[in-house]
Protein backbone atom coordinates (compact mmCIF):
# COMPACT_ATOMS: atom_id res chain seq x y z
CA UNK A 1 0.00 0.00 0.00
CA UNK A 2 1.25 3.29 -0.78
CA UNK A 3 2.65 5.73 2.10
CA UNK A 4 0.70 9.00 0.75
CA UNK A 5 -2.51 7.08 1.54
CA UNK A 6 -1.60 6.07 5.03
CA UNK A 7 0.48 9.30 5.78
CA UNK A 8 -2.95 11.14 6.29
CA UNK A 9 -4.33 8.77 8.80
CA UNK A 10 -1.32 8.89 10.72
CA UNK A 11 -0.76 12.69 10.61
CA UNK A 12 -4.33 12.57 11.51
CA UNK A 13 -4.78 10.24 14.50
CA UNK A 14 -1.89 11.96 15.81
CA UNK A 15 -3.44 15.22 16.20
CA UNK A 16 -7.07 14.45 16.99
CA UNK A 17 -6.36 11.98 20.16
CA UNK A 18 -3.09 14.51 21.20
CA UNK A 19 -5.74 16.79 21.36
CA UNK A 20 -8.43 14.98 22.50
CA UNK A 21 -6.24 13.56 25.64
CA UNK A 22 -4.34 16.97 26.01
CA UNK A 23 -1.34 14.46 26.07
CA UNK A 24 1.38 13.84 23.31
CA UNK A 25 0.82 10.52 21.74
CA UNK A 26 3.69 8.33 19.79
CA UNK A 27 3.51 5.15 17.33
CA UNK A 28 4.76 2.04 18.85
CA UNK A 29 4.54 0.12 15.33
CA UNK A 30 3.50 -0.26 11.99
CA UNK A 31 3.09 -3.05 10.51
CA UNK A 32 1.58 -5.41 7.17
CA UNK A 33 -1.45 -7.39 8.42
CA UNK A 34 -0.55 -10.75 6.75
CA UNK A 35 -3.07 -12.64 8.55
CA UNK A 36 -6.85 -11.56 9.32
CA UNK A 37 -8.00 -8.92 11.63
CA UNK A 38 -8.09 -9.93 15.27
CA UNK A 39 -10.59 -6.81 17.43
CA UNK A 40 -8.51 -5.37 20.24
CA UNK A 41 -10.94 -4.07 22.38
CA UNK A 42 -14.07 -1.24 21.45
CA UNK A 43 -13.96 -0.71 17.40
CA UNK A 44 -15.30 1.43 14.75
CA UNK A 45 -15.45 0.74 11.18
CA UNK A 46 -15.91 3.47 8.09
CA UNK A 47 -16.49 1.76 4.69
CA UNK A 48 -14.88 4.13 1.73
CA UNK A 49 -16.22 4.31 -1.77
CA UNK A 50 -14.88 6.48 -4.66
CA UNK A 51 -11.01 6.76 -6.52
CA UNK A 52 -9.95 5.05 -2.85
CA UNK A 53 -12.21 2.73 -1.36
CA UNK A 54 -11.81 -0.23 1.33
CA UNK A 55 -12.26 0.08 5.15
CA UNK A 56 -10.49 1.46 8.22
CA UNK A 57 -10.58 -0.39 11.73
CA UNK A 58 -10.74 1.89 14.37
CA UNK A 59 -9.92 -0.33 17.56
CA UNK A 60 -9.07 0.48 21.08
CA UNK A 61 -8.16 -1.69 23.65
CA UNK A 62 -11.03 -2.31 26.16
CA UNK A 63 -9.49 -0.81 29.56
CA UNK A 64 -8.13 2.32 27.17
CA UNK A 65 -12.20 3.01 25.61
CA UNK A 66 -12.91 3.49 29.46
CA UNK A 67 -10.22 5.85 30.11
CA UNK A 68 -10.53 7.71 26.36
CA UNK A 69 -14.21 8.72 27.29
CA UNK A 70 -13.49 9.59 30.36
CA UNK A 71 -11.09 12.05 29.62
CA UNK A 72 -13.47 13.17 26.92
CA UNK A 73 -16.39 13.49 28.05
CA UNK A 74 -14.71 15.41 30.98
CA UNK A 75 -16.30 12.63 33.89
CA UNK A 76 -15.34 9.71 35.01
CA UNK A 77 -17.37 7.03 32.85
CA UNK A 78 -18.00 3.57 34.45
CA UNK A 79 -17.36 0.28 32.34
CA UNK A 80 -21.21 -0.54 33.26
CA UNK A 81 -22.13 2.20 30.76
CA UNK A 82 -20.55 0.71 27.53
CA UNK A 83 -22.66 2.93 25.32
CA UNK A 84 -21.14 5.71 26.23
CA UNK A 85 -17.83 4.18 25.51
CA UNK A 86 -19.00 2.67 22.12
CA UNK A 87 -20.32 6.37 21.42
CA UNK A 88 -16.66 7.59 22.40
CA UNK A 89 -14.80 5.20 20.37
CA UNK A 90 -17.33 6.05 17.36
CA UNK A 91 -16.70 9.66 17.61
CA UNK A 92 -12.96 9.67 17.41
CA UNK A 93 -13.15 7.24 14.77
CA UNK A 94 -15.30 10.04 13.40
CA UNK A 95 -12.71 12.42 14.14
CA UNK A 96 -9.75 10.89 12.72
CA UNK A 97 -11.02 9.38 9.30
CA UNK A 98 -12.61 12.77 8.31
CA UNK A 99 -9.37 14.50 9.11
CA UNK A 100 -7.39 11.82 6.97
CA UNK A 101 -10.43 11.96 4.34
CA UNK A 102 -10.06 15.70 4.41
CA UNK A 103 -6.22 15.80 3.48
CA UNK A 104 -6.62 13.02 0.78
CA UNK A 105 -9.79 14.85 -0.41
CA UNK A 106 -7.66 17.55 -1.05
CA UNK A 107 -5.00 16.31 -2.41
CA UNK A 108 -7.45 15.30 -5.83
CA UNK A 109 -9.16 11.94 -4.19
CA UNK A 110 -12.79 11.86 -4.05
CA UNK A 111 -14.85 9.81 -2.43
CA UNK A 112 -17.81 9.25 -0.19
CA UNK A 113 -18.37 8.18 3.96
CA UNK A 114 -21.28 7.38 5.61
CA UNK A 115 -20.62 7.22 9.37
CA UNK A 116 -18.77 5.19 11.75
CA UNK A 117 -20.36 1.90 12.69
CA UNK A 118 -19.39 -0.39 15.54
CA UNK A 119 -17.37 -3.55 14.64
CA UNK A 120 -18.60 -6.18 16.45
CA UNK A 121 -17.17 -8.69 14.49
CA UNK A 122 -13.96 -10.94 16.63
CA UNK A 123 -12.32 -10.69 12.88
CA UNK A 124 -12.06 -9.01 10.05
CA UNK A 125 -11.50 -10.04 6.60
CA UNK A 126 -7.75 -11.54 5.63
CA UNK A 127 -5.98 -8.74 3.83
CA UNK A 128 -6.09 -9.53 -0.23
CA UNK A 129 -3.24 -8.92 -3.18
CA UNK A 130 -5.12 -5.52 -4.07
CA UNK A 131 -6.17 -4.60 -0.61
CA UNK A 132 -3.09 -4.83 1.86
CA UNK A 133 -3.78 -3.87 5.19
CA UNK A 134 -1.44 -1.81 6.87
CA UNK A 135 -2.23 -1.49 11.38
CA UNK A 136 -1.11 1.08 13.18
CA UNK A 137 -0.58 0.92 17.00
CA UNK A 138 -0.81 4.29 18.79
CA UNK A 139 0.77 4.65 22.43
CA UNK A 140 -1.42 7.36 24.76
CA UNK A 141 -2.02 8.30 28.06
CA UNK A 142 -4.86 6.65 28.35
CA UNK A 143 -3.28 3.29 26.70
CA UNK A 144 -2.75 1.89 22.75
CA UNK A 145 -4.84 2.50 20.25
CA UNK A 146 -4.90 0.89 16.81
CA UNK A 147 -6.21 1.50 13.20
CA UNK A 148 -5.78 -1.00 10.86
CA UNK A 149 -6.20 0.19 7.00
CA UNK A 150 -6.90 -1.82 3.99
CA UNK A 151 -7.63 0.37 1.06
CA UNK A 152 -6.68 0.87 -2.41
CA UNK A 153 -7.32 2.76 -5.66
CA UNK A 154 -10.28 2.39 -7.51
CA UNK A 155 -10.33 0.92 -11.04
CA UNK A 156 -10.20 3.76 -12.92
CA UNK A 157 -7.88 5.69 -10.38
CA UNK A 158 -5.36 3.22 -10.75
CA UNK A 159 -5.67 3.22 -14.17
CA UNK A 160 -4.81 6.93 -14.52
CA UNK A 161 -1.89 6.73 -12.10
CA UNK A 162 -0.07 4.08 -14.29
CA UNK A 163 -0.87 6.38 -17.15
CA UNK A 164 0.93 9.35 -15.42
CA UNK A 165 3.61 7.42 -14.69
CA UNK A 166 4.44 6.03 -17.36
CA UNK B 1 -12.78 24.38 30.46
CA UNK B 2 -12.25 27.93 29.40
CA UNK B 3 -13.92 30.72 30.46
CA UNK B 4 -15.33 32.95 27.66
CA UNK B 5 -17.12 36.23 28.05
CA UNK B 6 -21.39 34.96 27.49
CA UNK B 7 -22.36 36.15 24.22
CA UNK B 8 -26.02 37.23 24.26
CA UNK B 9 -28.75 38.12 22.06
CA UNK B 10 -28.78 42.05 21.57
CA UNK B 11 -32.01 42.75 21.37
CA UNK B 12 -33.02 41.17 24.67
CA UNK B 13 -30.16 40.16 26.56
CA UNK B 14 -31.46 36.69 26.81
CA UNK B 15 -28.96 33.45 26.00
CA UNK B 16 -28.07 32.40 22.56
CA UNK B 17 -30.39 29.20 22.35
CA UNK B 18 -28.78 26.11 20.50
CA UNK B 19 -29.85 23.38 18.53
CA UNK B 20 -27.44 20.64 18.21
CA UNK B 21 -27.55 18.27 15.27
CA UNK B 22 -25.19 15.02 15.41
CA UNK B 23 -25.84 11.30 14.90
CA UNK B 24 -23.43 10.62 17.71
CA UNK B 25 -24.54 11.46 21.36
CA UNK B 26 -21.46 12.16 22.44
CA UNK B 27 -20.49 14.46 19.97
CA UNK B 28 -23.83 16.45 21.03
CA UNK B 29 -22.92 16.49 24.62
CA UNK B 30 -19.39 17.53 23.88
CA UNK B 31 -20.57 20.46 21.84
CA UNK B 32 -23.55 21.36 24.65
CA UNK B 33 -20.91 21.61 27.50
CA UNK B 34 -19.26 23.84 25.00
CA UNK B 35 -21.60 26.40 24.12
CA UNK B 36 -22.78 26.25 27.94
CA UNK B 37 -19.32 27.72 28.49
CA UNK B 38 -20.34 30.89 25.94
CA UNK B 39 -23.26 31.26 28.58
CA UNK B 40 -25.88 29.45 25.61
CA UNK B 41 -28.50 27.47 26.13
CA UNK B 42 -29.18 24.36 24.99
CA UNK B 43 -32.77 23.83 23.86
CA UNK B 44 -33.18 20.75 21.68
CA UNK B 45 -30.81 17.92 19.59
CA UNK B 46 -31.42 16.00 17.12
CA UNK B 47 -29.59 13.31 15.52
CA UNK B 48 -30.24 13.26 11.79
CA UNK B 49 -31.35 15.59 9.38
CA UNK B 50 -35.13 14.92 9.29
CA UNK B 51 -35.14 15.64 13.16
CA UNK B 52 -33.31 18.49 12.59
CA UNK B 53 -35.99 20.19 10.72
CA UNK B 54 -38.68 19.61 12.56
CA UNK B 55 -36.78 20.78 15.66
CA UNK B 56 -35.92 23.94 14.09
CA UNK B 57 -39.74 24.29 13.22
CA UNK B 58 -40.57 23.42 16.95
CA UNK B 59 -37.71 25.25 18.47
CA UNK B 60 -36.56 28.28 16.43
CA UNK B 61 -33.03 28.41 17.88
CA UNK B 62 -30.79 31.15 17.59
CA UNK B 63 -28.10 29.14 15.70
CA UNK B 64 -27.85 25.25 14.65
CA UNK B 65 -24.90 23.50 15.28
CA UNK B 66 -25.05 20.54 12.28
CA UNK B 67 -23.04 17.82 11.91
CA UNK B 68 -22.50 16.73 7.59
CA UNK B 69 -22.74 13.05 7.47
CA UNK B 70 -25.47 11.34 9.28
CA UNK B 71 -28.06 8.92 8.30
CA UNK B 72 -31.51 9.29 6.85
CA UNK B 73 -30.88 13.05 5.66
CA UNK B 74 -27.28 14.29 5.73
CA UNK B 75 -26.63 18.03 7.51
CA UNK B 76 -26.27 20.39 4.05
CA UNK B 77 -29.61 19.19 3.26
CA UNK B 78 -31.11 19.77 6.08
CA UNK B 79 -29.53 23.00 6.41
CA UNK B 80 -30.82 23.92 2.75
CA UNK B 81 -34.13 23.12 3.82
CA UNK B 82 -33.96 25.05 7.16
CA UNK B 83 -32.50 27.95 5.06
CA UNK B 84 -35.51 27.73 2.49
CA UNK B 85 -38.47 28.19 4.82
CA UNK B 86 -36.56 30.31 7.06
CA UNK B 87 -33.80 32.72 5.60
CA UNK B 88 -32.23 33.83 8.70
CA UNK B 89 -31.19 30.81 9.85
CA UNK B 90 -28.66 30.37 11.29
CA UNK B 91 -26.56 27.06 10.80
CA UNK B 92 -22.87 26.62 11.62
CA UNK B 93 -21.76 23.07 9.91
CA UNK B 94 -19.68 21.07 11.98
CA UNK B 95 -18.27 18.25 10.47
CA UNK B 96 -14.82 16.07 10.66
CA UNK B 97 -15.05 15.98 7.46
CA UNK B 98 -13.74 19.31 6.05
CA UNK B 99 -12.78 19.44 2.49
CA UNK B 100 -13.32 22.17 0.27
CA UNK B 101 -16.02 21.11 -1.71
CA UNK B 102 -17.98 20.49 1.00
CA UNK B 103 -17.62 23.94 2.59
CA UNK B 104 -18.75 25.29 -0.32
CA UNK B 105 -21.34 22.99 -0.71
CA UNK B 106 -22.65 24.00 2.66
CA UNK B 107 -22.02 27.66 2.11
CA UNK B 108 -23.75 28.15 -1.03
CA UNK B 109 -26.78 25.96 0.34
CA UNK B 110 -27.20 28.49 3.39
CA UNK B 111 -24.67 27.84 6.24
CA UNK B 112 -23.44 30.49 7.70
CA UNK B 113 -19.76 29.15 9.15
CA UNK B 114 -18.17 25.77 9.00
CA UNK B 115 -15.99 24.15 11.61
CA UNK B 116 -13.97 21.50 11.38
CA UNK B 117 -13.74 18.55 14.32
CA UNK B 118 -12.26 17.96 16.92
CA UNK B 119 -13.79 21.14 17.80
CA UNK B 120 -11.67 24.32 19.40
CA UNK B 121 -13.63 25.55 21.88
CA UNK B 122 -11.76 29.28 21.36
CA UNK B 123 -12.42 28.64 18.03
CA UNK B 124 -16.40 27.89 18.49
CA UNK B 125 -16.50 30.78 20.15
CA UNK B 126 -14.87 33.03 17.90
CA UNK B 127 -17.71 31.76 15.05
CA UNK B 128 -20.38 32.03 17.39
CA UNK B 129 -19.97 35.47 17.97
CA UNK B 130 -19.09 36.33 14.16
CA UNK B 131 -22.42 34.52 13.66
CA UNK B 132 -24.40 36.77 16.38
CA UNK B 133 -22.75 39.56 15.35
CA UNK B 134 -25.78 41.37 13.19
CA UNK B 135 -27.82 41.06 16.63
CA UNK B 136 -25.57 39.34 19.06
CA UNK B 137 -23.10 40.79 21.69
CA UNK B 138 -20.68 39.38 24.62
CA UNK B 139 -21.23 40.80 28.36
CA UNK B 140 -19.69 40.11 30.95
CA UNK B 141 -16.29 41.52 31.88
CA UNK B 142 -12.54 40.29 31.71
CA UNK B 143 -13.34 36.50 30.41
CA UNK B 144 -12.25 36.60 27.09
CA UNK B 145 -11.47 33.53 25.12
CA UNK B 146 -8.68 31.92 26.11
CA UNK B 147 -8.59 33.44 29.94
Amino acid sequence: MRMDLIQPFINSADAVLAQGLQSPISIENLTMEEEAYRRKGVAAAVILKGDIEGRIIFDVDAEAALQLASRLAGVAVSETNEDLVREAVLELANQVIGNAITTLNDQGFHFHVRPPTLHTSEQGSKSSEDTEALVMCFNTASGKVFMNVALRYHRRRAVEQAVVAG
Amino acid sequence: MEKFAPVKRSEDGQPVRYLIVDDSVFARKNLARMVETFGGQVVGEAGDGVSAISEYERLTPDIVLMDITMPQMEGIEAAEKIVRDHPSARIVMVSSVGYQENIVAALQRGARHFVQKPVKPEVLYEVIKYVMRDDGTTRGAGAGAGA
